[in-house]
């Protein structure tokens, strides 16, 4: 019915405007499937055994060591800031009073955090972590590179989490007797864990994209972090590789194949989140 | 005890954000700034020669600085229009069935890295306007492709906040408009967008911050010439640019105001987070 009257009123300008409204939103998802189709068709044919050798030399180029320091650089970076996160996240909602002048530091502190370019993290990770610390080019300096530039995400996320539990929960926990810290842990964190790990799974998705703030803190050598000093081996993760391939120029095939697990790794991450999310929307 | 031990050790953790801000802000200043009084502030900023390694070297960032703003400003040119049509679109021209793997494609569209970005930049935009615009010089590597690229990528940044700006807007805007005898495009555009303009010019101003930040996906389309540009089919350097290209062999006075350049660029996102965090209050349902 509502169509019927608005096509009575057609006028040329909102033709003109529905025209331009969805030929903009033809634009922005052409080019997110163009992008994807072009890298896929052209790096799939490049996905050789050879590209997953467990050495990396330049005549094989394998990608595969530097998947597996993403995977270190992950989770390294994902026990320092989760933690941190959640926990911050825990003292703003359930402990903190409501308007104090802290809270509204630690938040402003956090959008500021959330606003700096991965380069100046770069930056610093290189004059803190790297020179003044004395951990030199490693993969700890890149993992607490990454950990202080994913903790506003993992802040903000755990927050909204916490805030959706229903107070209900806290005040039948506290009615049973239960301290606050019992009521954290058992009540109200537990309901919340889905919509945590929905921002943790968007977290993980920022390390593996990650790859100004690591050139110089984590350093660009392909080859697994092991040995009882593993934390201090420089690394090279998939998004480093793929930049250093392709600005050398000579393997521009394998870069394309790069770019596809990296693609394929995003994909996952991303479904795994909305999973992750769903959940939420179950528990309400 | 345990639940004072504990209320302790959530408070601590809270105070590391705010540790963060200050040791990123004391390292940066402490080592950038001596470095912008040797050279001299107006030498450093307003200076257009960029010789490091010259035996006689100038330290004028002048170039890049114009670089990010022109690179920034034809990201916002592409993207925004596109941007805020998109979430128009989504807000209110999107049938139901479709709409959930539309929104997870604007997500995946912010989850892609920007290397990946970048190397698509490079194998396509960029080869694509230097057959395009041979006859006016264009390389390829130019401002218009690092802005083409720009704007593609702030777009799920623009589109997420406003989508939700537009939404936050009340029904009733729309039914009065329309019960008032305007189009669903007029009710739209005379009425609910402009109800929702600071959220979606909080989203801009997120972008503009996306953009100027961006490292990676710019140092590979955009020629990395440290000159003042002549047109948009000139190459040229950003600020981050310039940190990455050259942080690789500086040393001394060189290094030191690469991380002064990085200063320039932090006091930039300053700037933009103080303008977006001023908009999202007046408008507390963006971002």
């Amino acid at each position: 019915m509502q169509a019927e009257i608005k096509s009575n009123r057609k006028r040329p300008l909102s033709v003109i405007l529905k025209i331009l409204v969805i030929a903009a939103a033809c634009v922005t998802f052409a080019a997110l499937i163009f992008l994807i189709v072009y890298i896929l068709i052209n790096g799939i044919p490049y996905l050789k055994p050879s590209l997953f050798a467990l050495e990396y030399n330049s005549e094989n180029v394998s990608m595969f060591p530097a998947i597996i320091n993403t995977l270190q650089m992950t989770v390294l970076a994902l026990i320092i800031a989760v933690p941190l996160g959640v926990f911050t996240a825990v003292y703003l909602v359930e402990y903190a009073k409501k308007g104090s002048k802290l809270v509204e530091v630690i938040r402003m502190t956090a959008e500021t955090l959330s606003g700096i370019p991965s380069i100046v993290y770069g930056l610093f990770g290189m004059l803190f972590f790297v020179q003044r610390l004395h951990m030199g080019l490693s993969l700890i300096s890149g993992a607490l590179t990454v950990a202080i530039m994913i903790l506003p995400l993992v802040i903000r996320t755990t927050e909204e989490a916490l805030i959706s539990v229903p107070q209900m929960y806290r005040e039948a926990s506290f009615g049973l007797g239960a301290g606050r810290l019992r009521t954290v842990f058992r009540a109200v964190l537990p309901s919340a864990v889905p919509g945590i790990l929905a921002g943790v799974i968007l977290a993980i998705g920022r390390i593996v994209g990650e790859t100004a703030a690591l050139i110089y803190t984590a350093g660009t050598v392909a080859e697994i972090a092991v040995g009882k000093d593993f934390l201090l081996d420089s690394t090279r993760t998939l998004a480093v590789h793929m930049y250093i391939l392709s600005s050398e120029g000579f393997h521009t095939g394998e870069a394309y194949a790069t770019g596809v697990v990296l693609l394929i790794m995003v994909f996952a991450i991303n479904a795994l989140s909305n999973i992750a999310a769903k959940k939420i929307g179950v528990n309400k | 005890m345990k639940e004072k031990i504990m209320h302790g050790v959530f408070a601590l953790a809270a105070l590391t954000s705010i540790f963060a801000v200050v040791l990123i802000c004391v390292f940066l200043f402490a080592s950038g700034v001596p470095a912008m009084q040797e050279v001299g502030f107006l030498k450093f900023l307003g200076g257009t020669g960029w010789k490091p390694t010259a035996s006689n070297p100038e330290f004028g960032i002048f170039p890049m600085i114009i670089g990010s703003i022109y690179v920034t400003a034809g990201a916002i040119i592409i993207g925004v229009p596109i941007g805020v049509l998109t979430a128009v679109f989504m807000a209110f021209y999107c049938p139901k069935k479709i709409y959930r793997p539309l929104k997870s494609a604007t997500e995946l569209l912010a989850g892609i890295p920007s290397v990946v970005y970048g190397f698509f930049g490079l194998v396509v935009i960029v080869p694509f306007l230097r057959d395009l615009f041979r006859d006016y010089g264009c390389k390829g590597q130019s401002i218009l492709a690092a802005s083409i690229l720009l704007g593609l990528m702030i777009l799920p940044t623009i589109i997420g906040v406003s989508e939700s700006a537009l939404r936050a807007v009340p029904q009733s805007y729309y039914e009065g408009a329309t019960a008032l005898g305007a189009t669903h495009e007029e009710a739209i555009f005379r009425t609910v967008l402009p109800a929702a303009k600071s959220g979606v010019l909080a989203g801009v101003i997120l972008g503009i911050g996306r953009a100027i930040g961006e490292t990676m996906a710019v140092i590979m389309v955009v020629g990395n010439q440290p000159r003042v540009p002549g047109s948009i089919f000139d190459g040229v350097r950003t600020l981050t640019g310039n940190i990455v290209m050259d942080m690789a062999y500086a040393e001394g006075l060189h290094r030191e105001v690469l991380i002064a350049t990085g200063v320039v660029l932090f006091v930039f996102i300053l700037i933009i987070n103080i303008s977006f965090s001023i908009l999202k209050r007046r408008d507390p349902n963006a971002g």
